[in-house]
């Protein structure tokens, strides 16, 4: 790892503006950052720490549903989260390990947007707004992409907004080593209609499977899904599985997440 | 037994204690005032020319003691392999050369080309950035079999092919197994993988180089196996240095699995380099650099026939094995997939006739060697595998089909068709016990609860049997290697009776500081707390040839009993002296000697306070002092041996196999510490069952290691696995050493992996897919669900 400066802001207009150096970067839970960084792949000259401010962190229910602090970890988010919205809550419960949990952040995350991480299949599934220092994004317009995101240079997300969904489930097949997902399935049933958001399996990184929406959305039952299938096509092909695999993959978890949200 | 534990007692493994509480003292946390850093310099590409090396910016930059090249070493030998295998035409394997860094090519992704030796690592890793290498990149040689056709690329210039030997055994039986299968009533076959690994011992390699200028004394800290071999391979071999120069220690070391048996280049590099610099130079392995540098296990390519008769009765068997060597031969490699493999191709069987063929074969990959198991997990795997195989094929159970061809218990000692002869064993009675443990009678009810959720049950068994306690060393002389195998210990009782033990055995998680301490409590009859155990340290303990092959307890304790029979024969001297009795009849009991058939007694303290104040001492006749030393260099393997059962679960919607139930019913032979055995097969299954179900160590079409990290080779986790079940009930000790025992540190590892594919193609046969006959290991979700979606 290079030497680099280390500044822990209070406040959010602290932060926005320690970053606006040259080199500057946020730094979350450090899961994602810090491993780049000591493989040097990363060489950031200042590193803005998110954690120490108070409103970037929390779980609690506000205006259109549930307000997750960017900067709370996940393993906050598992035990706060649980009793307004479960899926989301579990989903949170599920990522890495209790360490990872413990550090890692839900804006760290959907900063990253991984193609296999978690959150972002939560955050599509059920229309929630990504707030920044700057603006709001509609989770419809957050992802754009493997790594790749609607945010700015130096713009930092302060908190997610959640609807919280009728019934929704998260069901996630771990790659065998990494326990990201080799394919995940967050299924979120509203009044309005029905959200499927699938993470780990795209070259695209997440993205919503329409026909299952719609089908969903007429009758939302597990026999909806008989006859549609996701093409392998797009689908992420490595060691741990085809493109073909992680099509079927999600299909059967989309399945299970009807069941499980049922 | 003495009352805090001599042999058969559970005790607590006294090395914990410093282990669970942060205070064991590893190479790394080996700091020596002055010490330089080295960062090595590795090749990206797996095959190719160096056309230049260019330090001069490296060398300016801040804290640079020095950049080391292959130009620094001329004049210095290479790696040298530890054992020459005869080919099956009496000629010599091809043994390339092993330069420390890289002289004109690189042969695998990780060879290192050039070390930075600076002030601090972080300066080293600059620097490092600044080395500019020229390479012309070469076709990477990959696939073992294209790697033989000829027009293949080279690893290596100077050898006329990428064999590195064709091996046969017993090439005399090969005609007699032709004609076998060609009276066969049936003939099974089955053509597998077995999977790369990469050992990943939880401590990465580390090595800290010392040099005295006055002295022209030379030590090594380094995370090993076996200091000896070390300083003895990389003494003669290597450097130069005589062992009277030269002190290498292995401290407390975080596992090694084999991967630690080896003389590697960054050991050789920081002893040099310290010699070079004036100052200690210390390399500490990254997990990354390890992927790359470490040894690695299995790779093995094989396709196995069996030959029944119209009984089902195997009457011959023949394989032929592709075995990856990678780049370089590493200490051990060659022989591996031959003595440590073809010499157990008989199973538990009566098997008369047996053709192994071995194709030993460079590639640009990492050096392949021993790992936990070395070559018999291989053997066991494909026999047991091809066992189930023909089962399936002639409709009879896969338990019986084994047991009709058992060796039988009043058939010991057993002369195999493949050289070794099985002292003891009784097979019919594990299999009998594993069946009794796993429940075996109650699957069926098992498997429609199963059927019931949608998912589909299995069960499958195999019976392995392991050469352990290597080994005899005019034996393996004979087989080719250039080492020994026996092994040392000195026992020195203090003046109050306290006994210190230096053993040539290395403890890297195997509890010798605490089975041995009962060993020789049990022979003495005092408290185990009294004897301490040392090991580790050229310096202090007698040359020795460290831990692999489940050979410590049986060599290394075999030692230790027999040096404290010296002792105990001279305490009784002293003893006799003291009482003025005569010697004859002076017993030891409860650490206590007593003159037979009188009340007249001396303690133990009594007796070694006398051996070192000797005021009322023999000293015409005995010297003072009791210290003895013992060899001990076995006249057999030990055959450990097991039946393992594996209930698993497959689900047919993902492929995704859950392991339900696992047991094993092994047959040690005696057993010293019942908790350090079972602690040891457990640690065994979790290695098996991770090569069985998650690990695989991948290349890619130009030799980059995919799996090159946590996030892509799936180490076996807890969760991973259910809670074993484990009996060690069974006994047919050992008949040719002092303490009978057999060794367990590997049986875990080998007798797992078929047992639990075995169970997973029994679950698809079940649920009506018998097309689906094999799948090669790792069993992935993704591989098993493509097996039914072929
Ligand atoms: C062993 C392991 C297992 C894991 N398993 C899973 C898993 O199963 N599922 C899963 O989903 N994830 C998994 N993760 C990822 C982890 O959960 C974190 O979510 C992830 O590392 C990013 O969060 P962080 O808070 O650590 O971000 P950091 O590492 O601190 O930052 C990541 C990136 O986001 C930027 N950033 C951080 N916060 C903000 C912000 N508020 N606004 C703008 N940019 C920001 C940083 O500059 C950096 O570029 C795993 C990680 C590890 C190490």
């Amino acid at each position: 790892m290079r030497d680099f400066e280390f500044v822990k802001p209070a406040t959010v207009a602290d932060a926005v503006k320690a970053l606006a150096a040259d080199g500057a970067q946020p730094l979350s839970g450090g899961q994602t950052l810090i491993p780049t960084m000591k493989q040097r792949l990363n060489t950031p000259e200042r590193l803005v720490s998110l954690t120490g401010i108070a409103e970037m962190k929390g779980v609690c229910k506000g205006e259109g549903g549930l307000h997750v602090g960017a900067a709370t970890p996940h393993a906050v988010v598992a035990r706060d989260a649980a009793a307004y919205y479960p899926a989301l809550a579990a989903l949170a419960g599920g990522i890495g390990d209790p360490a990872v949990r413990s550090r890692g952040t839900i804006g760290g995350s959907l900063a990253n947007n991984d193609p296999s991480a978690c959150y972002p299949s939560a955050a599509l599934a059920s229309g929630a707004t990504i707030v920044t220092n700057t603006r709001k994004i509609a989770a419809d317009d957050y992802f754009q992409g493997l790594f790749s995101t609607a945010l700015e240079e130096g713009e930092i997300i302060t908190e997610v907004r959640f609807p919280i969904p009728e019934k929704a489930a998260y069901v996630k097949f771990n790659q065998p080593a990494s326990r990201f997902a080799l394919a995940g399935v967050f299924v979120a049933k509203f009044s309005g209609g029905v959200r499927v958001a699938i993470t780990g399996a795209s070259n695209d990184g997440v993205f919503r499977w329409a026909e299952a929406e719609s089908a969903l959305g007429a009758n939302f039952a597990p026999s909806s899904l008989e006859g549609l299938n996701l093409s392998g096509d797009d689908m992420i092909s490595d060691l741990h599985g085809t493109g073909a695999y992680r099509a079927h993959l999600a299909k059967v978890l989309t399945k299970r997440a009807v069941i499980a949200a049922s | 037994m003495p009352k805090d534990g001599g042999i058969g007692a559970s005790t607590k493994r006294r090395e914990d204690v410093r282990f669970l509480t942060g205070k064991g003292r590893y190479t790394d946390d080996i700091n020596i005032r002055g010490q330089a850093y080295a960062w090595f310099v590795r090749s990206d590409v797996a095959h190719g020319r160096i056309d230049r090396i260019d330090t001069s910016a490296a060398e300016a930059m801040p804290g640079v003691v020095k950049v080391f090249t292959a130009a620094d070493f001329a004049g210095v030998g290479g790696i040298p392999c530890g054992w020459q295998v005869t080919d099956r035409f009496g000629k010599p394997m091809q043994e390339p050369k092993h330069p420390v860094l890289a002289d004109g090519k690189v042969r695998h992704v990780g060879d290192p080309i050039a070390v930075v030796v600076a002030d601090t690592l972080e300066e080293a890793r600059d620097a490092a950035e600044a080395v500019v290498i020229d390479i012309t990149e070469l076709p990477p040689v990959l696939d073992m079999k294209a790697a033989l056709s000829a027009d293949s690329p080279k690893v290596h210039e100077e050898l006329s092919s990428n064999l590195c030997y064709d091996w046969g055994f017993v090439e005399e039986n090969k005609g007699a197994v032709e004609e076998a299968f060609k009276a066969a009533a049936h003939v099974t076959t089955l053509e597998l993988v077995n999977n790369r690994l990469v050992a990943n011992p939880m401590e990465p390699r580390v090595a800290v180089g010392d040099y005295e200028s006055h002295s022209g004394n030379h030590t090594l800290y380094t995370t090993s196996q076996n200091p000896h071999v070390i300083r003895l391979l990389m003494g003669a071999f290597v450097l130069g240095i005589p062992e009277h120069k030269l002190r290498v220690v292995a401290p407390d070391v975080g596992g090694g699995f084999g991967s630690k048996i080896y003389h590697y280049a960054e050991e050789a590099f920081v002893t040099f380099a310290a010699k070079q610099v004036g100052r200690p130079v210390k390399w500490t392995s990254t997990r990354s650099e390890a992927f790359i540098s470490d040894a690695q296990g299995r790779d093995h390519v094989t396709k196995i026939e069996l030959a029944l008769d119209a009984q089902n009765n195997f009457t011959a068997v023949r394989t032929e094995t592709y075995a990856n060597m990678g780049a370089y031969l590493s200490t051990f490699a060659p022989s591996i997939p031959t003595w440590l493999h073809g010499t157990l191709m008989a199973g538990n069987y009566r098997t008369p006739l047996i053709y192994v063929n071995v194709k030993a074969v460079f590639t640009n990959t990492v050096p392949v060697d021993a790992y936990r198991g070395a070559g018999r997990p291989e053997a066991t795997f494909q026999l047991e595998r091809v066992i189930d195989k023909a089962a399936r094929e002639l409709g009879v159970d896969p338990v019986e089909l084994r047991r009709q061809n058992f060796i039988k218990p009043d058939q010991f000692p057993y002369q195999t068709p493949v050289a070794v002869v099985y002292d003891t064993g009784n097979y019919h009675a594990t299999m009998d016990k594993l069946l009794q443990i796993s429940d075996r009678a109650g699957f069926e009810a098992r498997a429609a609860e199963s059927r019931a959720r949608g998912k589909w049950r299995g069960f499958g068994v195999a019976h392995y049997i392991e050469a352990c306690g290597i080994a005899p060393s005019n034996l393996v002389g004979q087989l080719g290697a250039r080492a020994g195998l026996y092994e040392s210990a000195t026992v020195r009782v203090n003046a109050t009776g306290s006994i210190s033990v230096f053993t040539g055995s290395h403890s890297h998680g195997q509890g010798h500081e605490t089975s041995f301490a009962q060993v020789v409590a049990e022979l003495i009859g005092i408290d185990a707390g009294q004897v301490e155990i040392v090991h580790g340290d050229t310096s202090n303990t007698p040359m020795g040839m460290g831990t692999y092959g489940s050979r410590s307890l049986a060599v290394g304790g075999s030692a230790i009993v027999k040096a404290t029979n010296k002792i105990i024969n001279k305490a009784k001297k002293i003893a006799a002296h003291l009482m003025e009795a005569s010697e004859a009849d002076i017993e030891l009991k409860d650490g206590k000697f007593t003159v037979a058939g009188t009340d007249k007694s001396v303690d133990w303290a009594g007796v070694t306070l006398a051996a070192y104040v000797p005021h009322n001492y023999p000293l015409e006749s005995m010297e003072p002092g009791l210290e003895e030393t013992a060899f001990y260099d076995p006249s057999n393997f030990t055959y450990p041996s097991g039946g393992y059962g594996c209930e698993v679960e497959v689900d047919p919607e993902t492929g995704k196999v859950t392991i339900l139930a696992f047991s094993a019913a092994d047959d040690f032979g005696n057993i010293v510490n019942p908790m350090i055995v079972e602690g040891q097969v457990q640690g065994g299954l979790a290695q098996g069952i991770g090569q069985a179900l998650l690990e695989n160590c991948v290349y890619d079409e130009n030799g980059q290691l995919l799996s090159g990290s946590f996030m892509d080779y799936a180490m076996p986790r807890a969760d991973d696995l259910p809670s074993f079940n484990v009996d060690h009930s069974c006994c047919t000790p050992c008949t040719h050493n002092p303490l009978g025992v057999k060794g367990c540190g590997e049986a875990g590892a080998i007798g797992s992996p078929p047992a639990v594919v075995n169970a997973v193609i029994d679950a698809i046969h079940r649920a009506g897919r018998t097309d689906v006959t094999h799948i090669d290991m790792p069993l992935t979700p993704s591989r098993v669900w493509q097996a039914l979606n072929a």
